[in-house]
């Protein structure tokens, strides 16, 4: 995976069964310029057109951070 | 293709009921319908049923049967039909095709969820499978924060705001108010609903509709037909389902629902009208955006419109074009696979005069629009007097 833009995000606050331990959370679908996926989003908050780096894969879902 | 009409309707209260199950939910309905209908359970000769998770909210499969026998409904075809939020919407438009095709001449759909035996993040685990379980919802997405990033994209595109968001929200809530059938019957003011407790953000849960028990039924003949029944049938204009990508991350733009659209424009040319000629809509909050951007997609107004539109007034019960006039979603309550039918009853008693302290002023023509998952499911129907 590759480094990508963030077209939209939100912050989980009320989360599925599998993730109760994790909320709050944030989650963005990310730009990677021929296709989007939905991720991670780790450490800083991240807003609309925020640049993102791909961090790693844990459990097939894809991990980004902002680009400082 | 023969012309239909509605010519029974029956609800139960929607609510959370720790005392009943889903199948004498459904029972209820089916026999309020079929009484409305002056029809006796021998006489259906099919039974549609929109059901989105009873096997995983109460461990129950094969429920058409199951919930038929209990109305004295047998040897006929009773199926179940899922599509997320839409299964009822879609019971309705099958059963719609089967009377429209000359198959059958008096059917029985109805529409049923149980949904508050579930702790809440175990329903958000379940709503979940409405939408792409190895993509978006394993990166812990539930169905508000789908709609957060939709109404996130929307707010960046459009300039809308959450104090637009609100007023969906407080109008739905000042009708449901007065819906005896209501799940959540209290009026809420726009600071209250700004101040909600955040769901997935910007949403509080102020934006999202309620997670209910319900059931609604309709029976569906031919026009031709319609006498023999009732004296106020209410006749099917036009009516059509969709179909869209279920993954959001897949969707080009994802402030415009597809399905919608293409639902909207192909039952608006069955019924030989415009968006302009809709006097008044039940449409589908399941959050307080997606009632914004069904008003857009539906063509009421342009797309990027319909933070300022909700705000307008115009979509209050007083407006001129009330939409959600029964509570919608929001406040009336969401046991998901009843919610399609259960706005066709809706209209259907609005076009009837029928509908009380809720009454739209102008009533002859009606709109219906049942959504399932974030957009990959959309059944639009248009109703209206039959003459």
């Amino acid at each position: 995976m590759t480094n990508g833009t963030v077209y939209t995000e939100t912050v989980v606050w009320s989360p599925p069964e599998m993730y109760v331990n994790d909320a709050p959370y944030q989650i963005a679908i990310v730009d990677l310029g021929d296709r989007r996926v939905t991720a991670r989003i780790l450490g800083e908050r991240v807003a609309i057109g925020d640049a993102v780096e791909f961090v790693e894969s844990r459990n097939e879902v894809p991990h980004f951070r902002k680009v400082s | 293709m023969r012309r239909v009409a509605v010519v029974g309707v029956g609800k139960t209260a929607f609510g959370a009921f720790p005392d009943r199950d889903l199948r004498s939910l459904a029972v209820e309905a089916g026999e309020k319908a079929l009484r409305d209908a002056n029809v006796k359970p021998g006489g259906v000769e099919a039974f549609y049923l929109g059901n989105f998770a009873g096997p995983s909210f109460i461990g129950q499969n094969h429920l058409a049967p199951y919930v038929g026998a209990g109305l004295g409904i047998s040897g006929v075809p009773a199926t179940r039909f899922e599509a997320a939020c839409a299964s009822s919407g879609a019971a309705f438009f099958h059963a719609w095709s089967a009377v429209a095709a000359g198959i059958y001449d008096v059917v029985l759909v109805g529409g049923v969820e149980k949904m508050t035996s579930q702790p809440t993040p175990r329903v958000a685990e379940i709503l979940a499978g409405a939408g792409d379980m190895s993509g978006e919802m394993r990166a812990g997405a539930t169905f508000p924060a789908l709609f957060a990033m939709i109404a996130r994209r929307h707010m960046y595109q459009y300039g809308t705001t959450r104090e637009q968001l609100a007023a969906v929200a407080v109008k739905n809530h000042a009708n449901g108010a007065k819906n005896p059938l209501a799940h959540m019957r209290k009026t809420i003011t726009v600071e209250q609903a700004l101040a909600g407790k955040p769901v997935a953000e910007p949403l509080t849960v102020y934006d999202c509709s309620l997670v209910s028990d319900g059931a609604a039924a309709v029976v569906p003949v031919p026009l031709e037909r319609a006498a023999e029944f009732t004296g106020k049938p209410v006749a099917v204009l036009g009516i059509s389902q969709t179909s869209d990508r279920v993954a959001l991350d897949e969707k080009e733009d994802i402030t415009t629902l597809r399905a919608v659209r293409s639902s909207a424009e192909k039952a608006y040319k069955m019924a030989e009208v415009t968006a302009a000629d809709i006097q008044f809509a039940e449409v589908h909050d399941c959050f307080t955006i997606a009632e914004i951007l069904s008003c857009e997609d539906l063509g009421f107004v342009k797309k990027g419109e319909g933070g300022l539109y909700a705000q307008s007034g115009a979509t209050c019960l007083r407006g001129e074009r009330p939409v959600n006039a029964s509570g919608g979603l929001k406040s009336k309550g969401h046991p998901v696979g009843a919610t399609g039918v259960a706005q066709i009853c809706d209209v259907a008693v609005q076009i009837r005069g029928e509908a009380g302290d809720l009454q739209v002023a102008r009533n002859e023509i009606g709109l219906a629009q049942n959504l399932g998952g974030s957009g990959a499911t959309s059944v639009v129907t248009i109703l209206g007097a039959a003459r």
